[in-house]
């Protein structure tokens, strides 16, 4: 398998003030489906990995660190609004185990839970042009009609604002069951190797090309 | 002297522009200042645990988003305040629990110097529900004859 990696593009005033932000893109030739039972599994033997122990100390492990410094650098109490790694971790804790969704959900829970880096889904043919990080802008709104404050930090394309940050993926943007392909977007911030975010993207591909 | 007093730089015509000091350096300064803050509450939030009963919660400013120079401020000294009572409250959390393993000592070389005595594992900053506790030997006639021991709980009851 051979994942075209490309960088996508960020705004000079974000990068200014936030070296180190960027985020990759990857696309992927599936469709959307049900999980396999090989992925079942494979989320089964991570959720064992979990510990309470291990769950507490994660906030001092260098990638879900560092996005913790990002969410509160950009106004973001990662203790209420979670980081997508802690968000899976505290998840298992209250239910015991991590909770199989569709192939797509699975594959990106399986390659934040294992790398830490914040990986979402994107439809590349209901995209207009290539997604980048930027500051939103007065009046614009995800989607349809949620509307987004000025300076807010989106994934966006030609168009507008197709994500939040760290946050929600607008309906019209994100993958539905009717999907001929997939773009995977994976955020790095300071901090955070890019092997490390390479490898949230090869794991999230494997996983759904080979399931 | 009011000559020399007067300006000499012409005001500006309505209009023109005007130039913004750069915040980049202060900016900077803070965004790293609020990185060594968060890294020394996650520190402080591991060495707490399996404690309860801690704040850790530092309201967040309805992000993702840049946030002004005056918002970074308040966001650094709302850290930093947070960090200083988190230590205070750990340090005196700690200090009570040194306390507990004295006395649990003193129990054991001492009973009947404590009867009736009770120290659990959370006094001492443990997990689980063990406890020391004071108690007379045989009951009534163990009381009445001064044979006091420190019976220790084998832990938590098994979940149902």
């Amino acid at each position: 398998m051979e994942l075209a990696l490309s960088e996508g593009w960020v705004e000079p005033e974000l990068a200014d003030e936030l070296p180190g932000i960027g985020l990759v893109l990857a696309p992927v030739e599936v469709r959307p489906g049900p999980s396999s039972r090989e992925v079942k599994r494979r989320l089964r033997a991570l959720a064992d990995r979990y510990t309470g122990g291990k769950v507490i100390h994660m906030r001092q492990d260098p990638v879900p660190w560092a996005y913790r410094v990002f969410a509160r650098q950009v106004g973001v109490d990662p203790d209420t609004d979670r980081t997508p790694v802690e968000r899976i971790a505290l998840e298992r804790l209250k239910h015991g185990g991590i909770r199989s969704e569709n192939l797509l959900d699975d594959a990106l829970t399986i390659a934040i839970a294992e790398t830490g880096v914040p990986v979402i889904a994107l439809d590349p043919d209901r995209l207009d042009g290539d997604p980048g990080l930027r500051l939103c802008r007065e009046g614009e709104t995800l989607g349809a009609g949620r509307p987004l404050s000025a300076r807010q930090i989106v994934v966006a394309d030609r168009s507008g604002p197709v994500a939040i940050v760290l946050g929600d993926v607008s309906p019209e943007a994100g993958v539905t069951p009717k999907a001929e392909r997939v773009l995977l977007c994976a955020l790095s911030v300071a901090g955070v190797p890019r092997i490390a975010v390479e490898e949230a993207l090869w794991t999230a591909g494997e996983t759904l090309m080979y399931s | 002297m009011p000559q020399v007093l007067e300006p000499r730089v012409a005001p500006l015509a309505p209009g023109s522009p005007r130039t913004r000091p750069d915040e980049r350096a202060a900016r900077r300064s803070l965004l790293d200042q609020v990185e060594r803050l968060e890294a020394e509450l996650a520190s402080l939030f591991c060495s707490t645990w399996p404690r309860k009963g801690f704040d850790w919660g530092v309201p967040g400013r309805a992000g993702p988003r840049l946030l002004s120079l005056g918002e970074l401020e308040e966001l650094r000294d709302d850290l930093a305040e947070r960090v200083a009572t988190g230590r205070a409250a750990l340090s005196d959390r700690t200090y009570v629990e040194e306390q507990n393993r004295c006395r649990i000592e003193e129990m054991l070389l001492d009973p009947a110097a404590h009867k009736w005595e009770r120290v659990s594992h959370e006094d001492i900053g443990e997990p689980g529900c063990r406890h020391w506790h004071v108690r007379p030997r045989m009951g009534l006639i163990g009381m009445l004859a001064g044979w006091w021991r420190v019976v220790i709980s084998s832990g938590c009851p098994l979940a149902r």
